[in-house]
């Protein structure tokens, strides 16, 4: 289907300084239980295209779910409208901008297809798991789900360009809410962190089976918890509250679109200046982050970001010291600094921005018992509840689902509404140990939102578990 | 677009068999997006879509799909003709589901508003024109936004809209800015330069050096705008009934131990006075408005189909996320020229931002000052101040602690474009607290 649209975009390509069609069909899957119910199963099938045009200087898109020669001809003809009416009034001359003639292919690793599977077997499953969630009298709400995506890409570009990547995606969630009286606890399997690329395969690899009797334990168990206690403290931190922290406060600050104010008016601007990269001290030497588009499991692997540009393993942090800004080619040209193949849009009906893609913190060479024996008073939390920062990412709050009392080097009682607040700036350089390869975890979340207009993306993060010292902790109100 | 979506309806409802029933809900929207930073456009373009949504029933057996429409008959016929297959089949595997329900009782609408939107080269023109020397930075949005709501049981329900809504800001320097919008029916030049200049007035204020405060309680005035984020964190799960009776709902204090508001808080899901359409996905109409807090106690709870069969309470319209769509927060008697004198010495918040909940059960939130915010003695502002985080509880802010809310109120279009143009608004006043808890 996408080489005849292929087709019909190249007859009629108009000579200008760039054209590019982008072709995406998206299928969505979304299968769950609910108190012993099953919910309506909903699928979704959504097909549609981007045309880009530079011209004069001028840069204007058109999408469309028209994907007639008719349809694509008039979304080429409001593009170069767009790209007219913009000449002389953009941020940067768009002929400016190298772009590469991309070609090449990708495609999830999948080894044990959605399809092969029929929907009642599926449905049997997570009623199965949902029934082992209800596993106490305080539990007033459980459910289990799967969302399953498979999303084509095909980039064709006047001059020859042509990458094609197929995406295929699974989110498994579980969760289960007690009640005592005035207090609720809900308990889930990493939030929305243990979402992959690949097939059911996944369901193993993330112990999905083993999940629900533990999570329905540990809901009943902390409606009834003592608060967390609040002072200044040691933190450890679970991988699937890591990725949070990862991803607002090292994540957002560095997207080169922010550095250079595209995302004042919104999802705000960054504490990072151009000047700070390759002198800038982050965080403690112990601190290493990655661009890694290349872990064929992790959400946001790919071979070519939505401009074309081949996705290569960066590091943006080296032993604390920050090296490079997230940015696509575009905002590497404006800002005239190095970037990353990171320009992406959650759909054929949004233009690409900069995005993290896969931003992973590398494992250290501590186990989780040295994390724990490290730590004379602190708190363990684990799964992000809660989450909020400041429009320059510095100022945050965080608040976990989950932790246990540090005491003397040993983990003890269980308490609930752990929070914690910090800035970014001066966090990471208390970061004292960070764990091994046996703490290590590959996550992300399918819900990563900015943009105007507004845009929802996955990206991934990975990462061990890791100690920070002298950190603001508090409990419930 | 209302013709084509019918004659698709018309083609699946020929198609069914034995004792099928199906429902359609249709949403499209064909939207221009400008985006500027530092004056200039970062990017533009145009989005035409059209999401079809297909309820496949039988019985108390169903499957739902959606597809995106091409526009072009033939095309469309065929891929919907693919996916009642696919549901048919699918719906043969599942079981029944008892809190199946859909309007039975048709009633057909229409509303519809003409097109007096402004040409994309004037909105650019004017923009343009309006960021020079200045620097601003947001998005233009604007067009038509259709949505449908069609059954075999012959409803039929159609609206048609189209707005605009320029979000944007002007920056003085670093994260100092003045918040502001433009949104609305009708594009007026003058009505536009309005807002540049009173916008362009506040800035001026931003030029003198910030303030930085300790965290602790202060008295603060919450600008419609900020009123606005703390309502919408309450509607992240407090008003609907599904989350009253899991004991989700961060409002489980009024519904467990008889906590109460102000009693000056008056809250409405008042879809009369809002944008959005007055029926939902299930074809049940909205009644014009929905009392959810009344003299600061819980009142009626929004209850979208399902949670009607789950939970055995009538339906009142609510879709399916049970989020109120039109929300209105009753004024004052504070006047709203007089907020600066009755606030003193304190902090006047024009907005706030990122707010999430730190402790759900009892209602308490965080969230961060962002734009004009100012530093007030007096009742005279003297200074911008720096971004501070806050965290409180809505039973403080506006319970015991709230000292009285504006008689004007403000409306507020959502700007929000995630997936499609929101046609969620507010009319909210602003509200005065005292010993507003800021921690960092």
């Amino acid at each position: 289907m996408f080489e005849e649209i292929e087709d019909r975009f190249r007859e009629i390509a108009p000579a200008v300084d760039h054209c590019s069609l982008r072709i995406v069909r998206e299928r969505d899957e979304h299968l769950s239980v609910r108190r012993g119910v099953v919910q309506p199963p909903r699928v979704a099938d959504d097909l549609g295209a981007m045309v880009t045009v530079v011209e004069d200087g001028g840069i204007g898109y058109a999408a469309t779910s028209d994907l007639s020669a008719a349809g694509l001809r008039r979304a080429t003809g409001r593009a170069r409208d767009w790209a007219r009416r913009t000449a002389g009034r953009v941020v940067v001359d768009f002929r400016s901008v190298q772009r590469p003639v991309a070609s090449g292919e990708y495609e999830s690793r999948v080894r044990e297809p959605w399809d092969g599977r029929p929907l009642a077997e599926k449905v049997d499953l997570l009623s199965a798991e949902a029934e082992r969630l209800a596993a106490h009298d305080s539990i007033v709400d459980w459910e289990a789900g799967l969302w399953r995506s498979a999303v084509e890409t095909l980039l064709v570009s006047a001059d020859g360009g042509r990458v094609a990547q197929r995406f295929h995606y699974l989110l498994p969630t579980l969760s289960a809410t007690a009640n005592r009286g005035a207090e609720t606890q809900t308990r889930t399997f990493g939030g929305h962190a243990y979402c992959r690329q690949g097939g059911l395969e996944i369901l193993r690899e993330v112990g999905f089976f083993e999940a629900a009797p533990r999570i329905a334990e540990q809901a009943a168990e902390l409606v009834s918890a003592p608060d967390c206690p609040s002072g200044t403290m040691d933190l450890v931190l679970a991988p699937d509250q890591m990725i949070l922290q990862i991803h607002e406060s090292i994540g957002h600050p560095l997207e080169l679109d922010r550095i250079l104010g595209d995302e004042r008016n919104y999802a705000g601007s960054s504490f990072v200046t151009p000047e700070m990269f390759g002198t800038y001290r982050y965080g403690s030497e112990l601190l290493n982050v990655v661009f890694d588009p290349t872990r064929p499991e992790q959400l946001a692997s790919y071979a070519f970001d939505d401009e074309g540009q081949p996705a290569i393993r960066t590091y943006v942090i080296h032993q604390g010291i920050l090296l490079r800004p997230l940015g696509g080619m575009i905002s590497q040209a404006r800002a005239g600094l190095p970037g990353v193949a990171g320009a992406r849009a959650s759909s054929w009906n949004r233009p690409p921005i900069d995005r993290m893609a896969n931003l992973n913190l590398e494992p250290g060479s501590a186990r989780f018992e040295d994390l724990i024996a490290a730590t004379e008073s602190g708190v363990y939390m684990e799964t992000n509840c809660s989450w909020s920062i400041d429009d320059a990412r510095n100022k945050f709050q965080f608040g976990c689902e989950w932790a246990r009392l540090i005491e003397k080097g040993r983990l003890t009682a269980v308490v609930k509404k752990a929070n914690y607040r910090g800035v970014s700036a001066t966090f990471w350089r208390n970061l004292a140990l960070v764990g091994d390869d046996a703490t290590f975890d590959v996550l992300g979340t399918p819900y990563c939102g900015k943009g105007e207009p507004n845009q929802m993306m996955r990206v991934g993060h990975a990462s061990p578990a890791c100690l920070f010292r002298g950190v603001d902790v508090f409990g419930g109100a | 677009m209302q013709d084509y979506f019918y004659s698709l309806a018309d083609g699946i409802e020929a198609r069914l068999e034995g004792g099928e029933v199906v429902t359609c809900s249709f949403a499209a929207e064909e939207s221009d997006f400008v985006r500027f930073n530092r004056s200039a456009v970062r990017q533009a373009g145009s989005v035409a879509q059209r999401v079809l949504t297909v309820d496949l029933i039988e019985g108390a057996r169903h499957a739902l799909g959606t597809l995106s429409l091409a526009g072009v008959p033939e095309t469309d016929r065929a891929r919907l003709s693919a996916l009642i297959g696919d549901l048919r089949e699918a719906r043969r595997q599942l079981p029944e589901d008892p809190f199946l329900l859909y309007n039975t009782s048709p009633r057909s609408t229409e509303r519809r508003r003409e097109n007096e939107l402004p040409e994309p080269e004037q909105v650019v023109d004017e923009i343009h024109r309006a960021g020079r020397g200045r620097d601003l930075v947001g998005v233009y949005a604007g067009g038509a936004i259709h949505a449908g709501f069609a059954s075999s049981l012959g409803q039929r329900n159609w609206y048609e809209s189209y707005s605009f809504n320029l979000d944007w800001s002007f920056f003085h320097a670093a994260d100092k800015a003045v918040k502001a919008s433009y949104a609305g029916l009708h594009w007026r030049r003058e009505d536009l330069e309005r807002r540049i200049e009173s916008a362009a007035e506040q800035v001026s204020v931003l030029s003198r050096p910030t303030r930085s405060i300790r965290p602790g309680r202060y008295r603060v005035f919450l600008a419609p705008a900020a009123l606005y984020e703390i309502v919408g964190m309450l509607s992240w799960g407090g008003f609907g009934l599904r989350a009253h009776r899991t004991k989700t709902t961060p409002l489980l204090r009024m519904i467990q131990e008889g906590a109460t508001l102000h009693p000056s808080v008056r809250v409405l899901e008042n879809t009369g006075d809002g944008i959005a359409p007055d029926f939902q996905e299930a074809g049940f109409p909205r009644p014009a408005s929905v009392t959810l807090i009344e003299g600061g106690r819980y009142r009626d709870c929004l209850v979208s189909p399902r949670s009607a069969r789950e939970y055995g309470s009538p339906t009142n319209g609510a879709s399916a996320s049970e989020v109120p769509q039109s929300i209105d927060v009753g004024g004052g008697e504070m006047a709203m020229s007089s907020v600066l004198r009755e606030l003193g010495t304190g902090i006047y918040a024009g907005n706030l931002w990122y707010l999430n909940f730190s402790d759900r059960s009892a209602c308490r939130t965080t969230g961060m000052t962002r734009f004009a915010t100012f530093w007030v003695e007096d009742g005279v502002i003297q200074a911008p101040l720096g971004a501070m985080r806050f965290d409180e509880t809505v039973y403080r802010m506006l319970g015991d602690k709230l000292v009285g809310l504006t008689a004007e109120r403000e409306m507020i279009l959502d700007p929000g474009t995630y997936f499609q143009r929101a046609v969620e608004s507010a009319r909210l006043p602003g509200a005065m607290v005292d010993d507003f808890t800021f921690t960092l």
